[in-house]
């Protein structure tokens, strides 16, 4: 495999021999591992230590032990146990010394506090085989979307301990420089230090909201990759699958929560269109004008599966369905449809008449002025989009006066419309979507001057 | 991005009577592994190759073919496809699959990129 030297001219090319070829393959495959393996390591010795900051240092260790001697020896037969011993084995070391020093302060009378979050780990006697690590998984889940955390923190923190991404994929995920990713990890678990936020599972009475803080967590990941808000890129899709398959791993962890497989079964279908929603020449496609033969058929069947597990259990449970499994029910609606024109706007507008009861946000509201305009014709939609704009609702979203105008072209009113358009365009903070736009303002100026 | 795996036991070296009932436990166990790690989209094992059909386009002639099948060629018992973040950790869990079997098998996985257009990354 030729690699070109860095600084290099003339195109000259080294081609890498045959050890560093070897030593670089190693290192790929140790990483491999280590994204797989890493958030069971860290859930498990946060456990055992007590102080996730440190279980992530003692996992660190773990990792640099294995790239030293799996690239000799190979990656072992089971990484992931070997890992673990590894990383048991430095922190008996470090609850020892912490014993030892524990009992000199002992000595001179002095109360200790043990591990940052104030619960003792376990003497170095006891450090038997981890009782069932998806409870350690879990606790780890809600401890990295804490709410004390803001959402920023919680999605870095999330991409690291849960997605196994290295600080530079975060980085260049979100396109920003890594020192910028680094520092937000180091703040967050300094703040959860500080705080004392404790590794567990919230009790039942906090679940509901705390499940909450998780699911939104994964979804703002996804959608920062699905609909970029910032640079000329519509999508990065990477993002988006690690969103996609942190609400698998969330499926998987927490199999009798309707809302678990709701946001699993929207992202699945979301997923589905990543293809047909990009076009090299037009930027952006939307979904009423995408090729829906190019939408996968293998997501949205994996997502009607996770959909229909959610409403049984919503169901069983005699729970109305959450806010994820009505917006994955309105993803499928979609999804069903073969052409736009068989699209079921009056279950869509019924669904979403049911969303906003249980997400009052006026970009909720907005959407559900769509789908009635579809379902009922655009005076019906306009009549409330009309109300969100005289209550200001949404000063700062674009897609309010793009709607608006959209519905008032609809009707007729070409000149208000380019208006609108004109406003969400310098709204807008995408290229693509601000260029779209512009077009359509255009569109609609034309018409209104030839009618 | 997404990895087809295809299984290709050696059909000479093939145990008889399949795979053990210790083996399909343990590749029930890894099945619920990867899908627990959200890395597993699709999965099936095939029909045996004699009971498929062979349908070949050759100087312009179309020809459909039962079984069995006396050529050599190659044999794949199964597929998998995945979503992984590099083809590295696709290898890894293929590694992982081969591992789960004993010394009497003779098998081997590709591993292969989907070509996904546009770019992806």
């Amino acid at each position: 495999m030729a690699q070109a030297l860095p600084d290099c001219c003339d195109g000259c090319v080294r081609v890498a021999d045959e050890a560093d070829e070897g030593a670089g393959r190693a290192r790929r495959a140790v990483e491999a591992v280590w994204r797989i393996e890493s958030p069971r390591l860290i859930a498990g010795l946060t456990r055992l230590v007590g102080d996730l900051g440190l279980a992530e240092d003692l996992a660190q260790d773990a990792l640099v032990a294995a790239l030293e001697q799996w690239t000799h020896d190979g990656v072992p037969a089971n990484p992931g146990a070997w890992l673990m011993t590894v990383g048991k084995r430095r922190a008996v070391d470090h609850i020892r010394r912490d014993q030892t020093y524990a009992r000199k302060l002992e000595q001179l009378g002095r109360d200790l506090e043990v591990g940052a979050s104030g619960i003792a780990p376990p003497s170095s006697d006891d450090v038997v085989d981890a009782p069932d690590i998806e409870d350690d998984l879990l606790r780890l889940v809600f401890t990295a979307c804490h709410p004390v955390l803001s959402a920023q923190a919680r999605a870095a923190l999330t991409l690291r301990l849960l997605g196994g991404l290295t600080t530079s994929e975060i980085a260049r995920a979100y396109l920003v420089p890594e020192a910028t990713i680094a520092q937000r990890i180091v703040r967050a678990k300094r703040t959860l230090a500080d705080r004392h936020v404790p590794f567990e599972v919230p009790a039942s009475d906090e679940l509901p909201e705390r499940l909450g803080s998780v699911l939104e967590v994964v979804y703002l990941i996804f959608n920062e990759g699905y609909s970029a808000t910032a640079g000329d890129d519509w999508m990065r899709p990477a993002l988006c699958e690690d969103a996609v398959r942190l609400a698998r791993v969330l499926s998987g962890l927490m199999p009798g929560e309707s809302e678990v497989h709701g946001l699993a079964a929207l992202l699945e279908i979301q997923s589905s269109r990543l293809l047909a929603r990009t076009s090299t020449d037009r930027g952006v496609v939307l979904l009423s004008e995408q090729d829906r033969g190019r939408w996968n058929q293998l997501f949205i069947r994996r997502g009607f599966a996770a959909l229909a597990r959610g409403e049984n259990l919503a169901n069983a449970n005699g729970r109305p369905p959450g806010p994820y499994l009505l917006q994955a029910a309105i993803a499928a609606c979609h999804a069903r449809a073969m052409a736009p024109e068989e699209t079921d706007w009056p279950t869509i507008a019924s669904l979403y008449k049911a969303l906003v009861v249980q997400l009052p946000s006026p970009v909720v509201a907005l959407n559900r002025a769509v789908a009635v305009a579809m379902a009922d014709g655009p005076e019906a939609g306009l009549a409330i989009v009309d109300e969100l704009a005289k209550d200001d609702a949404l000063p700062q979203y674009h897609l309010l006066p793009a709607v608006r105008g959209d519905l008032l072209a609809r009707v007729g009113r070409y000149r208000e419309a380019a208006a609108e358009f004109a406003r969400a365009a310098e709204m807008s903070r995408n290229g693509a979507e601000r260029e779209l736009l512009s077009e359509r303002a255009e569109r609609a100026a034309e018409v209104a001057e030839t009618s | 991005m997404r990895y087809m795996m295809l299984i290709k036991p050696d059909p000479d070296r093939f145990p008889e009577g399949g795979p053990s009932e210790e083996l399909m436990t343990e590749m029930g166990k890894l099945l619920s592994e990867m899908t627990k790690a959200g890395v597993m989209l699709d999965t099936a094992g095939l029909a045996p190759a004699d009971e498929g059909n062979v349908v070949r386009l050759s100087g312009g002639k179309l020809t459909v073919l039962d079984g069995p099948f006396t050529e050599a060629k190659e044999f794949i018992g199964g597929y998998a496809l995945l979503q992984t973040k590099s083809q590295e950790e696709a290898v890894e869990w293929a590694s992982r699959f081969l591992r789960i079997h004993g010394d009497e098998w003779e098998i081997e996985v590709e591993v292969r990129a989907l070509q996904e257009a546009p770019d992806t990354q």
